[in-house]
């Protein structure tokens, strides 16, 4: 069960405003799946603009990464530079 | 996908990386040799010119080029007539997520002009004067429209509206009104009026800063050749080839593989030379003319046609106890996004707070568009304008609380296995051994004198990953070439070769690393984010790994043992079975001379998408000398400490601290884009666009402490960004120390100064 | 209009070269004599990108027109070394990583051996004020300065030793 935190505000609107949810997934990609389903568009925007950080690990495109039994997982903008 | 990797070697200690080898491109950079994009000469080559706007905002009724074409040398003109018209798509590319339909109409405009400068037409010739020119005779109608450039003002009711079709996204429902704010931006945690009420002390702040330009020193250039058969090639000068590669031909609607883009040499980024503006300008010319194009910026075009970053707006209220414990914060931030939508104002969202632990906050970002250049990326792109804000606002509370700066930074410090601000929980962090550096360097027992002031400041950048891919392979005498598709701006290159030769345990002369273009390696995307010594690093190493691997599985061939029995040490093959290897050790050059008899060519490639980047935070010390009666601020001298996880290439670690407290440093006292009434800048050039010199700095002290990322092989974290995060905030609050007044609007000219020390005086 | 024939001496070589009357001698080093080595910045004057030696005064080549070098001795950064051996300068950069991009480091050098031509023991505040006219955006001055003092101390010994 990968323990998902949503603070941020574009996120939220499609949660109907809820902040953490759990949603059971081994790797990024069923987890992307799982939340599309669950929350129509969220999933589509988190592959497209954002980046997830897994257990502390900011990851960007990772849809192999694994999720342990427990992960905590933070929904976050993706990040760029310059 | 990633693995962090320890290379293989008896000793724990590092033979090459952490020593300071000259860069192998040294010598061709101090000889005048190295070849940057203006550099290229080709035949029958001509030179591009762009037409641009002498409007800020107006709708283009036509243009005639009929009378340019025809004069003897031109060879091509184009308008936006010429690019293909696209759908608004979503393109992920380069540093910030671009839409083409925009980026296609900030090349070219189309249909309207919005804001001076704008390219609106495009020519060829056999000579720059020929070309100057032909300019002067495309025939241009406009219907100028109101303009407007300050971010607030552009916000407010009744403002010029640039984009009819623009409406506020973030807002929950979708508003029917046009609007300048492309986006709403929110993000929150806990309780706000709870915080507030528990707060013994509450500060309420509002900062602001110009738009200010990244500054290269190289003024954008390429050479684009278009052949009949529709191959074509550019040279340019990028912070990403691919990148540029991609853009490419999305907008001209090309196939990647009929693309071949060359890096040049890049006379410095920042951030700013990530997209693109003369390429596929270029591209079009070339097509037209069925010769090669050359395209160079002027500097006046520089100024007034690309990047800069955003002019910004930030208001604090931040409240905290007696004892120094902040317990609520509200940060709005406005964000001037230029002529199209895309601000780094998310990226300032997400940073403002993330060098402290506060329970409950809530931050908005707005993305606002204005009659003023498109922004572009420009080193840790929206932290600085953030920490200009909050930083001051700390500093406002920590005078309020009677508290000592460094004292109340310590109190809210995020440390690992708090959760950051902008959401993960922190691991791995160097926050609190930064400050500690800073708190007990000599800088600070340094005694001030007469109008004299000591202001400390904190940053933060997150650092990237990304892809990368890497060829390592093995000459046919030992020598090693490490081959990238890194642009190389501040000398990454030295960085690869040293990572190489320390896992393959040679020399670093021995390795050759060079940067190779689209069509002779796969993806990378840019050199930008502080990511290629961490990424592309990472590439490096994996690849020099595998062909150790692959090397001692051919030594175990040669001695007929099992792999398990042979170790990689100091560049060559060692059996464990002694009497197995009876001419002893097998060297690279050995292996690599009989290559063919165990299996052919030594060479490898990794193509990854790293990930864990680790962030960087930076905790500064400046002391400033503000001369009361002309209000000219002198920074006395300049202390830097920086998280860096492992300095590969210590010196170059050094030299991204200092340039980047430099950009600061300017960005802080002088750098400013001044527009007149009209919406033109009146200040377009380095005469009166004031970017530090040096005489107006110090030496710059750079203290790295090696805090490692576990993610790097080495440890190393990204280090170019972070540096230019705090030097804002700790100019102001210097001068707030030297001066008894407080500044709230930068940059902190020595008229603004001297206005605010005669106000202040009354 | 019919272009102005120039001879000058660059590098120590005659060159002859044609120019129109508004080119400048950045352009003719660049585009006629191939030496792409001067940069450049802003082509005002303001970055010290173009920064060569003439007649042994420092100056911008985007401020001096083509024709102003007839029977001038110009020097630039191809001029430098000798052969293949590297000006104490130049060796002084790559030791102290005085560089970053490398753009502006032509100029910089070029203008940093006209300060030691003319004094040969420069302080810190001299070497910054002399070089005040080259801009760096990559580095913040603190390695170029220690370079060029550096070698500023190598060559008063060579000359002590010689």
């Amino acid at each position: 069960m990968a323990l998902v935190i949503a603070d941020y505000a574009d996120c939220r609107a499609l949660t109907g405003g809820l902040r953490a949810f759990e949603v059971e997934a081994s790797t990024v990609r069923e987890l992307l799946q799982r939340i599309e389903a669950r929350f129509p568009g969220l999933g589509d925007l988190i592959d497209q603009r954002m980046a997830i950080a897994i257990d502390g690990t900011i990851t960007q495109d990772a849809h192999s990464a694994v999720l342990e039994p427990h992960s905590e997982v933070v929904l976050l903008p993706k990040i760029g530079g310059g | 996908m990633n693995k962090p990797v320890k290379p293989e070697d008896t000793s724990s200690i590092l033979k090459v990386v952490g020593t300071r080898p000259i860069r192998p491109d040294g010598v061709e950079k101090v000889t005048g040799r190295a070849a940057y994009g203006a550099d290229l000469h080709l035949p029958g080559m001509l030179i591009g010119k762009i037409k641009r706007s002498p409007h800020a905002h107006a709708h283009i009724i036509s243009i005639d080029t009929r009378k340019a074409l025809a004069l003897p040398g031109v060879k091509a003109v184009m308008t936006s007539a010429d690019m293909p018209d696209l759908a608004a798509e979503h393109y992920e590319a380069g540093e910030s997520a671009s839409n083409l339909r925009d980026l296609s109409a900030n090349v070219m405009a189309r249909g309207k002009v919005l804001y001076h400068g704008h390219a609106i037409a495009a020519v060829a010739a056999t000579s720059n004067a020929i070309a100057d020119q032909a300019l002067n005779l495309i025939e241009i109608v406009y219907e100028t429209l109101p303009h407007v450039i300050d971010v607030e003002e552009a916000m407010a009711e009744g403002a010029p509206i640039l984009h009819e079709q623009m409406v506020t996204a973030g807002l929950g429902e979708t508003p029917t009104k046009a609007s300048n704010i492309a986006t709403k931006h929110r993000l929150d945690r806990g309780d706000l009026a709870a915080g507030f009420a528990a707060a013994d002390v509450i500060v309420e702040t509002r900062y602001s800063s110009a738009a200010v330009h990244q500054g290269y020193i190289e003024p954008h250039a390429c050479v684009a050749s278009y052949a009949a058969d529709g191959q074509t090639q550019v040279w340019s000068s990028s912070q990403g080839h691919f990148v540029i590669r991609g853009l490419c031909a999305k907008l001209l609607k090309l196939r990647f593989s009929d693309v071949r883009v060359i890096p040049a040499e890049i006379g410095g980024g920042f951030g700013g030379k990530t997209t693109v503006y003369l390429e596929p300008l270029a591209l079009v010319l070339s097509q037209k003319s069925g010769h090669p194009v050359k395209m160079v910026m002027t500097r006046e075009e520089v100024f007034r046609a690309t990047g800069p970053t955003s002019a910004s707006v930030v208001t604090v209220k931040m409240g905290a106890k007696r004892d120094g414990t902040i317990t609520a914060a509200q940060i709005d931030l406005k964000f001037q996004a230029g002529a199209f939508a895309g601000s780094p104002v998310g990226a300032a969202v997400m940073t403002s707070l993330a060098c402290y632990d506060v329970a409950n906050f809530e931050i908005t970002g707005w993305d606002v568009v204005t009659n003023s250049p498109k922004v572009a990326a420009y080193r840790a792109p929206g932290a600085p304008n953030a920490a200009l804000g909050v930083e001051c606002a700390v500093d406002e509370l920590a005078e309020k609380l009677g508290m000592d700066p460094m004292a109340i930074r310590e109190k809210n410090a995020v440390r690992n296995g708090v959760r950051a601000p902008y959401g993960p929980v922190y691991k791995n962090i160097g926050y609190v051994e930064t400050l500690e550096a800073i708190k007990s360097h000599p800088h600070m027992s340094i005694p001030l004198g007469p109008n004299q002031g000591r202001g400390i400041a904190a940053g933060f950048w997150f650092n990237i990953g990304g892809e990368s891919t890497v060829n390592v392979s093995i000459n046919e005498d030992g020598t090693a070439i490490v081959s990238t598709g890194s642009p190389d701006i501040g000398g990454s290159r030295a960085s690869m070769a040293m990572m190489a030769a320390e896992v393959l345990g040679i020399g670093v002369d021995q390795v050759r690393p060079i940067v190779a273009d689209t069509a002779s390696i796969g993806f990378s995307t840019v050199t930008g984010g502080s990511r290629t010594t961490f990424a592309t690093g990472m590439a490096v190493v994996q690849a020099a790994e595998k062909l150790v691997t692959d090397l001692k599985r051919r030594a175990a061939e040669t001695w007929g043992v099992e792999i398990d029995q042979v170790v990689w040490q100091d560049g060559a093959a060692h059996c464990l079975k002694a009497e197995k290897a009876p001419k002893g050790a097998l060297t690279l050059a050995a292996l690599a001379g009989s290559a063919g008899k165990t299996g052919g060519p030594i060479a490898t490639v990794v193509a990854l998408n790293a990930q864990g980047a680790g962030p960087g935070f930076g905790v500064h010390v400046c002391d400033v000398e503000v001369d009361p009666e002309t209000g000219h601020v002198t920074v006395l001298r300049y202390t830097a400490a920086q998280d860096v996880g492992k300095a590969i290439h210590p010196a170059y670690v050094e030299g991204q601290i200092q340039g980047g407290v430099a950009q600061g440093i300017g960005w802080a006292l002088n750098e400013e884009y001044v527009f007149s009434t009209g919406g033109i800048m009146e200040n377009a050039g380095f005469l009166d666009y004031r970017v530090p010199v040096a005489s107006d700095l110090p030496m710059i002290d750079a203290i790295m402490v090696e805090v490692p990322n576990p993610a790097h092989p080495y440890g190393a974290k990204g280090v170019g960004e972070v540096p230019i995060v705090p030097p804002l905030a700790a100019l102001a609050i210097a001068v707030r120390q030297a001066t008894g007044v407080r500044m709230h609007d930068l940059p902190l000219s020595p008229s603004k100064i001297r206005a605010a020390i005669d106000a202040n005086a009354r | 209009m019919s272009k102005q024939r120039t001879a000058a001496i660059v590098n120590g070589d005659p060159v002859e070269f044609l120019s129109d009357p508004g080119q400048t001698l950045l352009d003719v080093l660049r585009d006629e004599l191939h030496l792409t080595g001067s940069k450049e910045g802003c082509g005002s004057g303001d970055c010290g990108a173009c920064s060569v030696i003439m007649d042994g005064r420092l100056v911008c080549a985007c401020l001096v027109l083509a024709a102003e070098a007839e029977d001038c001795r110009v020097e630039t950064i191809e001029g430098l070394s000798t052969g293949s051996t590297l000006h104490p300068l130049q060796q002084k950069f790559l030791d102290h990583a005085a560089l970053q991009c490398g753009f502006c480091t032509p100029g910089v050098l070029m203008a940093s051996k006209a300060l030691l031509d003319a004094n040969p023991d420069p302080t810190e505040s001299e070497a910054r004020y002399w070089l005040a006219g080259n801009l760096c955006r990559c580095t913040g001055y603190d390695k170029i300065i220690k370079a060029v003092l550096d070698a500023a101390a190598e060559l008063r010994q060579d000359r002590k030793s010689a």
